[in-house]
């Protein structure tokens, strides 16, 4: 009885995320939506900036590492290279929802067939803790240090129901990695957006509400149950446009 | 050979397409040309002008600061390119719409009611062709039976009913006889 | 093949498809926007022909990144204030070792500037533009013949040596129209095993990326990348020399101002002056050699440009500042006119050789 096995669209390289951090499970439920549909010779995968930068040494697929922001842009041209190929981006919320944002609309509004994984941990990672564009209201980080105040900064960015007002967005579900069932539902997910890709259907983003105990200041334990105390409330999970299902 | 020509005058008067028939001409009759607009925002109803330099020998600058041939199709071109002829070089005007008379005396000056003539005879549009036939007849550089045969050629399939039209506005313009 | 009248703009997005490029990703700007508008009517009748209009010059150049990942020939171009939102893209086509061809129809700067020609983006172009360590090949057509035949030689080139060839044009090459010939003979293909095209499950990933943590590794591919910048300096320099045979004057221009500059010399020729013109073709690499030989017999350098002076620093680098380089230039849009030219030729003739 096989117990474990790694997904083959996973390298053997150790990743380097921190203890906690819910990044790993994600590129597993990635290199498992690759494996099982059968699609991993022929998969371009695009790397970002912030935490997920090296994900080009962990899918065992041809890989991009493109600017900060810039990863739909990428996939845009790997995709209008060659139809055939699968591409994917993996991009965290600062790139994808802060300095990537025209690149992640356009490509929406365009129905870019491609896939956007969109990590959600509601602060910049990589450089050490600042106020990314999806960090809660009141939320204390290294450039929001009394809580972030929204008379002066403003109010977080909600992707997915932004994204929903997009004609050409065919699939956008928000989804978390905080526990079993949510992570079974992440997975039906992100499988469904690389189907879509396959079937030729368009546009799909699935966002993974995650985790950063590190610099949320947070054991494991505490910033899942961060996560589902604050994020859940705040950006809720579901289904927020699905193309395919109306067309049935 | 060598001919340097200025056509002036408003956007919509069909200046940059007049400089592209003569230029055309030149290539069809083995010569070296270049054609050079006016271009950006200032095109839409504003003033347009196009260089086109006619030459047996390869063309070193494309601009044309010293036009032996001035073609000014209103009032604001005229006042701004009357005195870059060279002595001896050729204005012609479209004394429809530049009301005053050129004060050079060293130079041919050709008055030719372009706008005027083109409405009276249903060819609207069609003065820059009226002009150009007025320099063909006064100047070396093509003859009417190669004009027309460049126009044959530059007018596209789609739009033949132009080519009569094009043509008649050229022989308008080449018969004139008042330009004095 | 017969010679057929094309603006510059137009002639070198066709001679980008008869180079065998097939993805064109642009944004508009004055007055470069007919490479765009040719590539939308054409594309989409060839097979295999992407035309896309991306939501801004930083997108489209992201976009070529992507395509020219895959290692298909790929082209964008812009016109000065564009070619600045493209430089994060250049520099990282160079970090990635990514060929593809990048085209700047130069208007005066800086800001928005203006619309009319330039060569303002000289210093940009010739030191990368953007950050980092690095070169692109640069190319300054002077006549719509050689928008046709750079365009075709700086998609081999990029193939050739993995990196970004820009066409450094200006807004009078871009809208002027001449004869041309389309006739561009053998495009050569070259192998890209690097190229992303999926493994097919038959080999290891290919990566494409420019990030290295650790500052030894980093090194490592900047002294490979610098390597072959040194290969290309003594091999790929191309010039052309006008009435440089008895010259005790030598003009160096490019693009435009070369083609006033010829005018000025033939005149000033007629006045018994002897004078010449070394015509940069590539300005990085910058004919360094061809000036330098100059330098041993002429007595003065007159750089003429479309700026405030920016290649007279490259030709005194040239000429280890061995003869005295005078300086004509016009900006913002303005060309230096034959009497502009003609007074600093006078100059030139009054130092004692």
């Amino acid at each position: 009885m096989i117990v474990f096995e790694k997904p083959k669209a996973l390298t053997d390289a150790p990743l380097h995320y921190c203890p906690g951090c819910t990044h790993g499970i994600i590129h597993r439920l990635v290199a498992e939506a690759i494996d099982e549909l059968g699609v991993q010779g022929r998969t371009i995968g695009v790397a970002s900036v912030g935490c997920s930068v090296f994900t080009y040494n962990y899918f065992n697929v041809d890989m991009v590492q493109a600017a900060h922001g810039r990863a739909p842009a990428v996939a845009t041209g790997l995709k209008r290279s060659d139809a055939n190929n699968i591409v994917f981006t993996y991009q965290g919320d600062g790139d994808l929802a802060a300095i990537g944002t025209a690149e992640t609309v356009h490509s929406a509004a365009r129905g870019e067939n491609i896939t956007v994984i969109f990590v959600n941990n509601a602060i910049y990672g990589m450089t050490g803790g600042q106020m990314a564009p999806t960090s809660l209201p009141g939320q204390i980080t290294q450039t929001s240090p009394y809580g972030r105040d929204v008379n002066t900064v403003g109010y977080p960015v909600k992707v997915c129901e932004m994204l929903s007002q997009l004609d050409g967005a065919a699939y956008l579900e928000r989804v978390a990695v905080n526990n079993i069932k949510n992570i079974k539902a992440a997975k039906a997910a992100i499988k469904k957006a690389f189907r879509n890709q396959i079937e030729g259907k368009g546009f799909s983003l699935v966002e993974v509400l995650s985790t950063c105990p590190t610099n949320w200041g947070k054991t494991p334990a505490d910033a899942l149950k961060w996560l589902e105390e604050n994020m859940l409330p705040y950006y809720p999970l579901g289904v927020y446009k699905d193309k395919t299902k109306e067309e049935k | 050979m060598n001919t340097k020509i200025l056509i002036a005058g408003f956007g919509g008067q069909g200046i940059l397409f007049a400089g592209k028939f003569l230029a055309y001409e030149g290539l069809m009759s083995g010569k070296e040309v270049s054609w050079l607009p006016s271009y950006g925002p200032e095109m839409r109803g504003g003033t347009a002008n196009c260089s086109i330099i006619i030459s047996d020998t390869l063309i070193g600058s494309p601009i044309v600061d010293k036009p032996d041939i001035l073609v000014a199709m209103n009032g604001p071109s005229f006042d701004k390119y009357e005195n870059d002829v060279p002595a001896g070089g050729a204005l012609y005007l479209d004394s429809s719409l530049i009301e005053r008379k050129s004060t050079r005396t060293d130079a041919g000056v050709h008055y030719i009611p372009a706008t005027a003539m083109a409405g009276d005879n249903g060819l609207n549009g069609l003065a820059n062709m009226i002009m150009l036939g007025c320099v063909i007849r006064h100047s070396n550089i093509m003859t009417m039976d190669s004009a027309k045969a460049a126009m044959e050629k530059l007018v596209p399939a789609k739009k033949q009913e132009m080519l009569a039209l094009n043509i008649r506005a050229l022989e308008l313009g080449y018969n004139y006889e008042g330009d004095k | 093949m017969a010679k057929v009248l094309m603006k510059g703009n137009e002639a070198m997005a066709e001679a980008a498809i008869m180079a065998g490029c097939r993805h064109y990703f642009g944004y508009p700007i004055t007055p470069q926007t007919e490479v765009a508008a040719y590539m939308a009517k054409r594309m989409p009748k060839i097979d295999g022909g992407v035309f896309l209009q991306a939501e801004s010059e930083i997108a489209a150049i992201n976009m070529v990144i992507g395509v020219a990942s895959t290692g298909k020939r790929v082209m964008t171009s812009s016109s000065s204030p564009g070619i600045s939102l493209k430089s994060e893209g250049l520099s990282y086509l160079a970090g990635c070792d990514l060929p593809a061809l990048v085209v700047n129809v130069q208007r005066g700067g800086p800001g928005l500037g203006g619309i009319q020609p330039s060569q303002s983006d000289y210093f940009q172009a010739t030191r990368g533009g953007g950050h980092g360590d690095y070169h692109m090949l640069v190319l300054a057509p002077s006549s719509i013949q050689e928008m046709v035949d750079l365009t075709v030689k700086g998609f081999d080139l990029a193939d050739k040596y993995r990196m970004t060839a820009m066409i450094l044009a200006d807004g009078t090459m871009g809208q002027m129209m001449e004869p041309v010939s389309l006739d561009v003979g053998e495009v050569k293909t070259y192998e890209k095993p690097w190229a992303l095209t999926g493994t097919k499950c038959e080999r290891k990933p290919n990566i494409v990326n420019s990030l290295f943590l650790k500052p030894d590794e980093l090194e490592v591919f900047n002294n490979a990348r610098y390597a072959k910048y040194a290969e290309i300096c003594k091999t790929e320099a191309m010039h052309e020399e006008y009435r440089m045979e008895d010259a005790e004057i030598c003009i160096v221009a490019f693009g435009i101002a070369a083609r006033v500059a010829q005018n000025a010399i033939d005149e000033a020729r007629a006045r018994g002056i002897k004078v010449g013109m070394i015509r940069p073709i590539t300005v990085w690499p910058f004919p360094k050699e061809a000036l330098n030989k100059a330098a041993d017999k002429v007595k003065a350098f007159i750089s003429v440009e479309l700026n405030m002076g920016q290649m007279i620093e490259d030709v005194e680098l040239a000429i280890r500042c061995r003869k005295p380089v005078l300086f004509c230039g016009r900006s913002g849009g303005m060309i230096p006119t034959t009497e502009d030219i003609a007074v600093k030729i006078a100059e030139a003739a009054q130092i004692g050789g």
